[in-house]
C-alpha cells in the first residue's frame, strides 16, 4: 500500500478484511453444521460445542436464568443441535440464527409448565417469489453491521427484547416510556435492518 | 388465498425473541402457517437473534460440559423429521398449531354461551394474559372492551368488519390498547376467532350490558 494513501483507505481496507474474515467464519460454521447433519461426527460436534455453547450460555444468563439452570439449559440446547442438525439448511439460515432459535425454544420450554405451543416454523414449500435467496453468511454480516449502526434508543429496546427477554410492556415500564414508543422504536430498528437484508424499507 | 391484514413488525420481533406469552405465541404461530409474508419477516427477526449470538461475550461452560455431552450422544437419537407443513386457509379449517392443541374440530368444542350471540372457549393457558376462541353469531357486534396491553386476533371462520377494515379468514388484527374498535359480524355465517391478550381482558362493567346485539344490519 502506498505511503501517501489517506488513512481512511487503510481503515476501510481493514474493515473490509474483518468483514470478509467474519463472513468466512460464518460460512465455515454453517458448513460444519451441515456436515454434522450428514455424518453425525462427534469431532465436528465438539468443534461446534466449543464455539457455540459459551455463547448460548451467555445468552441464557442474560435472559435471567440462574447460573446452574443456564448450564443445564445450554446442555439441552446443544443436545438439540445434535438431534436436529440434519434439519439445518444453510440456504435458509445462518448457523448462529438456527442455534439461536433452538436455544430460545429450549428456554421457553424450561419456563412453561403447560402444554407446549408449537414454536418451530413450518417447512417451507418451494416459493417461486421467495425473496431471501441471498447468501445467509452475507445477510448475517450485514445484519451485524446494521445492528451496530442503530441509534442508541433503538439498539436499547432491541437488546432488552432479545437479550433480556423482556416483553414490550416490561420494557416500557423499565424505561419509563409508553408502550407505543417501545413498539415504534422496534419497528424503526427493524425497517433499517430490513434494508440491509435487501428488502424495501 | 388472500390475507390482507398482517402482524405488526414489533409483534413478530417479540415472537422471534421469545417474549410473547403462550397464547399470543399460538396466534402468531397459527397465522405463520398460513402466511408466507409474515414467515419471511419472522426469519429476518430471528436473524437479529443470530447476529446477537455472534456478538455476545461468551461465558465459559463447566470444564466437564463437553465430555458429559459427548458421553451422552450415543443415547440420543436424531430427531424425527417433523411433518409440519404450511397450508393455506382454504385447505384445512384449522392451522396446524391450533389443531394439534385442540385435537378437535371447531364444531365439537364445548362452546359456552356468554350472552347475546357470543360463545367462547377458554384455552386455559397458564401465565400472563389469556387465549380464547370466540364465536359470534351473524349480526352480533362486540362492544368496546379495555385491555391494558396488546390483543391479537386471528379469524378462523367467517368475517367481521370494523373501523379498520374487513377481516376474513386468515387475517389478523394486531391491536394495542389505544385502538378503539367495534367489530361487527358482516355475513350470514358465524365468525370464529382466536383471540389472545398479554393482560387479562377487562370488561368495563357487567359483561351482559356490554354485549349488545347489533341492530340494523
Ligand atoms: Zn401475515
Amino acid at each position: 500500500m502506498q505511503e501517501d494513501e489517506p488513512i481512511g483507505g487503510d481503515v476501510n481496507a481493514v474493515t473490509k478484511l474483518a468483514e470478509d474474515s467474519r463472513k468466512q467464519m460464518r460460512d465455515e460454521w454453517s458448513a460444519r453444521l451441515m456436515s454434522l447433519g450428514e455424518t453425525r461426527d462427534k469431532a465436528v460436534f465438539a468443534q461446534l460445542f466449543s464455539y457455540f455453547a459459551p455463547r448460548v450460555k451467555a445468552y441464557i444468563i442474560r435472559l435471567g436464568m440462574p447460573l446452574a439452570t443456564a448450564e443445564e439449559v445450554t446442555q439441552e440446547a446443544m443436545l438439540a443441535v445434535w438431534r436436529k442438525a440434519h434439519m439445518f439448511n444453510s440456504d435458509k439460515a445462518a448457523a448462529s440464527t438456527w442455534i439461536f432459535t433452538l436455544a430460545r425454544n429450549q428456554c421457553i420450554d424450561r419456563m412453561r409448565r403447560e402444554k407446549a405451543v408449537e414454536y418451530e416454523l413450518p417447512e417451507e414449500e418451494p416459493d417461486p417469489d421467495q425473496r431471501d435467496n441471498a447468501e445467509h453468511a452475507i445477510l448475517a454480516e450485514r445484519m451485524q453491521i446494521a445492528i451496530q449502526q442503530l441509534p442508541e434508543n433503538q439498539a436499547q429496546v432491541l437488546h432488552l427484547s432479545y437479550y433480556e427477554g423482556k416483553s414490550h410492556s416490561e420494557i416500557a415500564e423499565q424505561l419509563g416510556i409508553p408502550l407505543g414508543s417501545v413498539k415504534s422504536r422496534l419497528r424503526l430498528a427493524f425497517s433499517k435492518l430490513k434494508t440491509y437484508w435487501g428488502d424495501e424499507a | 388465498m388472500n390475507i390482507s391484514h398482517h402482524f405488526d413488525d414489533a409483534t413478530l420481533m417479540a415472537y422471534a425473541a421469545g417474549t410473547l406469552p403462550q397464547g399470543m405465541a399460538l396466534v402468531v404461530a397459527c397465522h405463520l402457517h398460513w402466511c408466507p409474508e409474515c414467515r419471511h419477516r419472522v426469519k429476518q427477526a430471528e436473524a437479529v437473534g443470530g447476529a446477537l449470538l455472534d456478538n455476545i461475550s461468551p461465558v465459559a461452560v463447566s470444564d466437564s460440559a463437553l465430555d458429559d455431552i459427548l458421553a451422552s450422544l450415543d443415547e440420543v437419537p436424531a430427531a424425527a423429521q417433523k411433518q409440519v407443513k404450511t397450508s393455506e386457509p382454504n385447505q384445512t379449517e384449522l392451522p396446524d398449531p391450533l389443531s394439534t392443541y385442540l385435537n378437535k374440530s371447531l364444531d365439537d368444542l364445548p362452546w359456552k354461551w356468554i350472552g347475546y350471540g357470543m360463545y367462547q372457549v377458554d384455552l386455559n393457558f397458564g401465565g400472563k394474559g389469556a387465549a380464547r376462541l370466540f364465536k359470534l353469531a351473524p349480526g352480533v357486534s362486540v362492544p368496546h372492551h379495555t385491555h391494558t396491553g396488546n390483543e391479537l386476533t386471528l379469524i378462523l371462520r367467517g368475517s367481521y368488519s370494523d373501523e379498520i377494515g374487513r377481516f376474513r379468514r386468515g387475517d389478523v388484527a394486531d391491536l394495542d390498547s389505544d385502538v378503539l374498535h367495534q367489530p361487527i359480524v358482516d355475513t350470514g355465517e358465524d365468525c370464529i376467532c382466536l383471540i389472545a391478550t398479554d393482560a387479562p381482558l377487562k370488561f368495563t362493567g357487567i359483561m351482559g350490558r356490554l354485549i349488545q346485539p347489533f341492530i340494523g344490519l
